[in-house]
């Protein structure tokens, strides 16, 4: 304890590394632009003006997956689409982490037909879903929240 | 599961010139996932250079099955489906589908409903040209319109939700009138939106009308003559900024239009700058119908009551047995309609929005067709952006204002 | 307000090209046989001002065999402010003439009622799927073939429905 005071004094602080390492990836967690549907107009009232998610570090919409840590999948996926996202979420580098925004990316909302993909959880794995058809921007926030928070209790052991 | 998409030289070999199969040309992929192509649509792009040779459309990647899940439902339940195909439109979806069913039963519907349904309509149009507004200026680099258009549009989700409950897919007219009484604050917020969006307009007129970076981006951009936008079966602001002034509205009205007094802006350039300055018009007009409509607005009730086809209101099951009878039929199996066709064409932001119903007796729609405009206006982009640069190809398909949900259904 | 000038539209094309005609709801129709639709498109184009297809769809009557399908076109005028619907009886595997000669935007109209129906066009330029992807089997929208839903799932049947959904292999 002391000698934390006495470095806290000089400028030093000691942590753990995954804390250090999760604070930073939840800082500036760049989302890819992957908007379908209405969802996705959302996802851009979200980001625009009222419903400001560059405060959560979310700055720009990145469109390339190469620059991007986060897939919010917004919007229904239909049978056409599910190899394209695939390959999109193959070509996220490490770590990325996808949250599934709406009834359709959960479960496929109410469409539950032949057309669509009956939850974009068969085509890549889901680590937060928020629900609403289209979900509120507030809802969409508080999904991106859970994420930080999930990303926050990560440990160094998981990592691949 | 579908494989991914490996298109061959022979599947396109008809489709593209024969310098791209010699190598000449690149062909480059637009692919569905892209920043400037709005949505889901991708694009297979012949370039000399930068030049546009050809640009082959590839849609369906948002098709949902709608049409075929509709007729799976019943007429009322399948209201829900509706507002999820255009859905920067939704209550114009609505509105077209509601008509159908009325003209397909011979329901009419009070005054009241049809002011109100007139009024949620253009500022569902102003919120729609909003969103189009931001996205086009934001392909075409200028940032703050869409943060401002933005800005705008959530006072009128506000009024969406103040009515419905939901921003967006609001559901709120049913065959027969509207889904519930419109609060006593709605009339003012809409007067306070009136007061405050004309500045708005203006100020976004400031930033692009005149802007020398926009015209030069969009002047004789992607033109388009008036009897080619005929053949090619464009309508709403496209077809208008090369000439004729075909509105719906104004041709064949539709809940009460006939009563007010606007003007159907047009432009005769036929480019993306004429698209722009007609749908920034747009925006006054519709201001105009809302001013009228609001101050028309009569008393009386917001639905039919044929009970053959409305469900009465929850105060009545209590103490009418025919009202409790009527319910319950309407809720588990719906009313039927007739073995007849109808075609009810409206004007929704992109152009002519129609529904083909066909009864069958049953209570549910046999067939139910949308005519939507975005699948047709979006044909023409091979036609009319051949010659021009990619960059130009990002402004020509802002001006088209498609919306994948519309085009794949 | 009755459209007059597709009333004088459907009885000149019937005396023209024969067929019979309907009406409902104020809006006249024609029920034409299949080998005639080119010409009554051209000649709608040409002679009555009929400038722009406004929608072309099919409806699929099975298990009635013969006809299968209706086509149903409605042709706009702006001129005369009139819109006429034109249905067209076809059986299954019948080949239509395509209007893409005639109204250019029937080109996309044409290749989608080939990919949910199974309806081909002669004459067309570029018949291919266009909704569906291009490997799929099947008309989607004909009747015989389902709606492809998927059973719900419960907290009673959770754990079968679970086991049986694909699931990403990461």
């Amino acid at each position: 304890m002391g000698v934390e005071q006495k470095l806290g004094n000089m400028g030093i602080v000691t942590t753990r590394l995954e804390d250090v390492i999760n604070w930073g990836r939840t800082g500036a967690m760049w989302p890819m632009l992957f908007g379908l549907a209405c969802c996705a107009i959302e996802m851009m009232a979200s980001q625009a003006s009222s419903y400001d998610m560059s405060r959560f570090g979310m700055e720009l919409m990145r469109a390339s997956p190469r620059q991007s840590d986060l897939m919010i999948v917004a919007g229904r996926v239909s049978r056409k689409m599910a190899p394209v996202l695939r390959r999109l979420y193959d070509q996220m580098p490490d770590p990325k982490w996808v949250v599934s925004m709406g009834d359709c990316a959960s479960c496929s909302g109410v469409f539950n037909n032949y057309a669509l993909v009956q939850g974009v959880d068969e085509v890549v794995p889901v680590d937060v879903y928020v629900a609403g058809c289209p979900p509120r921007p507030e809802a969409l926030i508080h999904g991106i929240l859970t994420l930080h928070e999930k990303v926050r209790k990560e440990k160094m052991a998981d990592w691949d | 599961m579908a494989s991914l998409q490996e298109v061959t030289v022979d599947e396109i070999r008809h489709l593209v010139s024969q310098r791209a199969i010699e190598g000449e040309t690149m062909l480059l992929n637009m692919g569905p996932q892209h920043p400037s192509t709005h949505g889901v649509l991708r694009l297979l792009l012949e370039l000399d250079g930068e030049q546009i040779v050809s640009c082959i459309p590839d849609i369906g990647f948002l098709h949902t099955g709608i049409e075929k899940n509709m007729e799976a439902k019943t007429y009322i339940k399948a209201a829900v489906m509706t507002d999820r195909l255009d859905y920067l439109n939704t209550m114009g979806n609505n509105l077209v589908y509601c008509l159908a069913i009325e003209k397909l039963v011979g329901l009419d519907v009070p005054p009241r409903a049809q002011v109100i349904r007139v009024i949620m309509v253009e500022l569902q149009r102003i919120a729609s040209h909003l969103v189009w507004l931001g996205t086009h200026a934001l392909d075409l680099a200028a940032m703050s319109v869409f943060l401002y258009c933005f800005r705008e549009r959530e006072m009128i989700l506000d009024i969406i939700e103040m009515i419905s409950g939901q921003r967006m897919m609001a559901t709120y007219f049913r065959p027969g009138g509207l889904w519930r009484e419109v609060p006593p604050e709605w009339e003012d917020h809409v007067r306070g939106f009136l007061k405050i969006f004309p500045d708005r307009v203006k100020q976004y007129e400031n930033l692009l009308t005149d802007n020398p970076i926009f015209r030069d981006r969009t002047i004789g951009i992607g033109k388009i003559s008036e009897a080619d936008a005929f053949r090619w079966g464009l309508t709403g602001p496209m077809l208008r900024a090369s000439g004729p002034p075909l509105d719906l509205r104004k041709s064949r009205p539709y809940s009460g239009y006939e009563q007010y007094d606007f003007d159907v802006p047009t432009h005769t350039d036929g480019d993306v700058y004429a698209r722009y300055l007609v749908r920034m018009q747009e925006f006054h007009e519709s201001m105009k119908i809302v001013r009228q409509a609001l101050d028309k607005l009569p008393s009386g009730p917001i639905i039919s009551n044929d009970r053959k086809y409305v469900p009465p209101p929850r105060s009545e099951l209590g103490v009418s047995m025919e009202a409790l009878i009527h319910h319950f039929k309407l809720w588990t199996e719906g009313f039927p309609a007739p073995k007849e066709s109808v075609y009810v064409p409206v004007e929704s932001p992109r152009g002519e929005l129609g529904v083909f119903l066909e009864g069958d007796g049953g209570p549910k729609p046999y067939r139910c067709y949308w005519r939507t405009p975005s699948f047709v206006n979006l044909e023409c982009l091979e036609y009319i952006s051949k010659g021009h640069m990619v960059a130009d190809l990002v402004a020509i398909i802002g001006s088209i204002d498609i919306v994948l949900g519309d085009t794949d259904r | 307000m009755t459209d007059e000038h597709a009333h004088q539209t459907i009885e000149a094309l019937q005396g023209a090209f024969g067929g019979e005609t309907g009406e409902y709801a104020g809006d006249p129709r024609l029920v034409l046989p299949a080998d005639q639709i080119l010409a009554a498109a051209a000649a709608l184009r040409n002679q009555h001002g009929f400038e722009y297809l406004s929608g072309l769809t099919a409806v699929d009557y099975w298990p009635a065999q013969d006809p299968r399908f209706h086509l149903v076109y409605h042709f706009s005028s702006y001129r005369h402010n009139s819109r006429v619907e034109i249905r067209v009886p076809i059986a299954e595997d019948v080949e239509v003439v395509s209007i893409t000669p005639e109204y250019w935007s029937a080109n996309w109209q044409e290749r989608e009622l080939f990919d949910l129906f199974g309806i081909r066009f002669t004459g067309h330029p570029d018949l291919r799927r266009i909704l569906m992807p291009h490997d799929w089997e099947g008309h989607p929208l004909r009747k015989d073939y389902p709606l492809g839903y998927e059973e719900v799932q419960f907290t009673f049947n959770r754990e079968e429905i679970a086991a049986r959904k694909p699931r990403p292999s990461e």
